[in-house]
């Protein structure tokens, strides 16, 4: 069963005079984990942004799971509800504890009961390893805690896609390894996924297929192995000979 | 020979006491201490202000102040989400009616209610009304910038992670931003909570009967019968009992917040990117 979860096509995204996606076609399958890697500035936020809506796209068409996101008369508030979002930033709602941070959507946008609610909420916390953090406050909990909480308050929700943009770049190095654990086993059990990342060991373990951005243009596409590993576009091989190993480069040039 | 820094600062702070202990001494002898007391502390005209000053005057006063404070809430959020309006005529009214209210004197105020109003519109507002409307029309511009201050300082990053769950605009203000700005303006807002009960002063300009007085007003009737400092003071310590709490109640709450202060956030645009 292979069918498509996201599919974008001719994608155009400008902010005034500037314009940050040029033309991106895109498609994840069910099941899939796309990463997408690329040079700061290259639009990677923007485009994961525009998969859920958070950035209206200038052109093209974003279609998620069979709705349309592009059309105008889209009920974009329930389609967002089938598509998972967790940030650099974590965003944590701040005046909540753990628990209600991953009820209060079930409950105010699904009509879940409140029993019912907190019993999907424990079991993805539970999923998350942070069972016992059920009544903390966000602000005392670790970096990579929060994230996990956060990814555990999106999975509440049942998704049909994830969307990741630089999970664990705001982290700690030690912390960032638990989140990319959550991500792996979250991969395994077969959730589709669509990753900005700079972890490029994570990219290739985990992804089938990784997209190099540059420029507002998806320059490279293939399997892990490939663009990570042989890389054909002068490019994508700059880039990750900046990101593997950037001690040894001179001044960078970009 | 220099004297080291620390000497010198030791030596002057010695100086400051011995010129303070100085002062202190010839006022105190100097005074006539028994005419200070009748005019600073009058037993007689004190003991003539109970309890009236408490069951009538603080009272009205706490009244007054309260009912302004609640009409000055209310239009202070209508306001604020005025303000934060996409439609541009709801902006610019509350614009033109912040930057009105808080660039007159309040005093204009109250007399228009007391005077103004009832001529230009035949609305006659009994005594209580006129001290609530006056002061929360007054008050309710600072408010509105208190509260939208408070409401843009909620950041971005929690307004995104409730619409992609699935929040409606609406329901992104009431669960998520609303709850956030309250704390954001607690503090601030026990400060305005401040100046009302002093401004709840203004409404003795208008016509009291003796069981409206409040403190300011009772003060003054008490002072015309007894020319003393003493009603003034009385009343004076009476507003004390009411603002400083209060303060303390700001600082605290302003503490526990983290301190965070807001002022005026630049608009931002658009989603901010990582
Ligand atoms: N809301 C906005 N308004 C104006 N310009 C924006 C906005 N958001 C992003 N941009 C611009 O769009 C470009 C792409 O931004 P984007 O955040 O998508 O890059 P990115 O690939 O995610 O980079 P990074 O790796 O640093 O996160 C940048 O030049 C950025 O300044
Ligand atoms: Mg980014």
């Amino acid at each position: 069963m292979s069918d498509v979860v996201v599919e974008v096509t001719g994608l155009k995204k400008s902010f005034g005079p500037l314009e940050v996606l040029k033309g991106i076609d895109l498609s994840v399958n069910r099941g899939d984990v796309v990463c997408i890697i690329g040079p700061s500035g290259s639009g990677k936020s923007t485009l994961l942004r525009c998969v859920n809506l958070l950035e209206e796209p200038t052109g093209g068409k974003i279609v998620v799971h069979g709705t349309e996101l592009t059309d105008p008369d889209v009920d974009i508030d329930a389609a967002r509800t089938k598509i998972g979002m967790v940030f650099q930033s974590f965003n944590l709602f701040s005046h909540l504890s753990v628990l209600n941070n991953l009820t209060v959507a079930q409950r105010k946008v699904l009509k879940r009961d409140a029993k019912q609610a907190q019993e999907v909420a424990l079991r993805n916390l539970e999923r998350v390893g942070l069972s016992d953090k059920v009544n903390a406050m966000p602000n005392q909990l670790s970096g990579g805690q929060q994230q996990r909480v956060a990814i555990a308050r999106a999975l509440s929700m049942d998704p049909d896609v994830m969307l990741f943009d630089e999970p664990t770049s705001a982290l700690d190095p030690e912390l960032v390894g638990d989140v990319l654990g959550v991500m792996r086993q979250l991969a395994d059990e077969g959730m589709t996924m669509l990753v900005v990342t700079h972890e490029m060991q994570f990219a290739r373990e985990v992804a089938d297929r990784v997209l190099f951005m540059d420029g507002g243009y998806v320059v490279e596409e293939g399997p892990a192995e490939q663009v990570i590993g042989a890389p054909q576009h002068e490019r994508t091989q700059s880039f990750l000979a900046r990101v593997l190993d950037p001690t040894h480069q001179g001044p960078s040039g970009s | 020979m220099a004297m080291s820094k620390r000497r010198r600062a030791t030596l002057s702070r010695r100086v400051q006491y011995a010129l303070f202990i100085v002062i202190a001494l010839v006022l105190a002898f100097a005074a006539d201490w028994t005419e200070l007391r009748r005019s600073f502390f009058d037993v007689e005209t004190a003991r003539e202000m109970f309890p009236n000053v408490l069951t009538v005057a603080f009272k009205n006063t706490l009244f007054y102040t309260a009912f302004g404070f609640a009409i000055a809430f209310g239009l202070g959020l209508v306001l604020a989400l005025m303000k934060l309006s996409s439609v541009g005529p709801y902006r610019w009214l509350a614009t033109i009616y912040i930057e009105f209210f808080r660039g007159v004197p309040a005093l204009l105020v109250f007399i228009a209610i007391d005077t103004a109003v009832p001529l230009a519109f035949g609305i006659a507002f009994d005594t209580a009304s006129k001290a609530g409307v006056a002061l929360g029309m007054a008050g309710g511009a600072y408010i509105a910038e208190t509260i939208r201050a408070g409401i843009q300082a909620v950041p971005k990053g929690q307004i995104e992670a409730a619409r992609s769950l699935g929040m409606t605009p609406l329901r992104t203000m009431l669960t998520v931003v609303i709850p956030q700005a309250f704390r954001i303006v607690l503090p601030p807002l026990t400060n305005e909570l401040i100046l009302l009960t002093k401004d709840s002063s203004l409404i003795s300009v208008v016509g009291l009967t003796t069981a409206q007085y409040e403190l300011t007003k009772f003060g003054r009737e008490t002072l015309s019968q007894n020319p003393t400092m003493t009603p003034i003071l009385i009343a004076g310590l009476c507003y004390l009992i009411i603002t400083l709490p209060l303060g303390h109640l700001s600082r605290y709450l302003e503490r526990r917040t983290g301190g965070k202060k807001i002022s005026t956030p630049e608009s931002t645009g658009l989603g901010v990117s990582a």
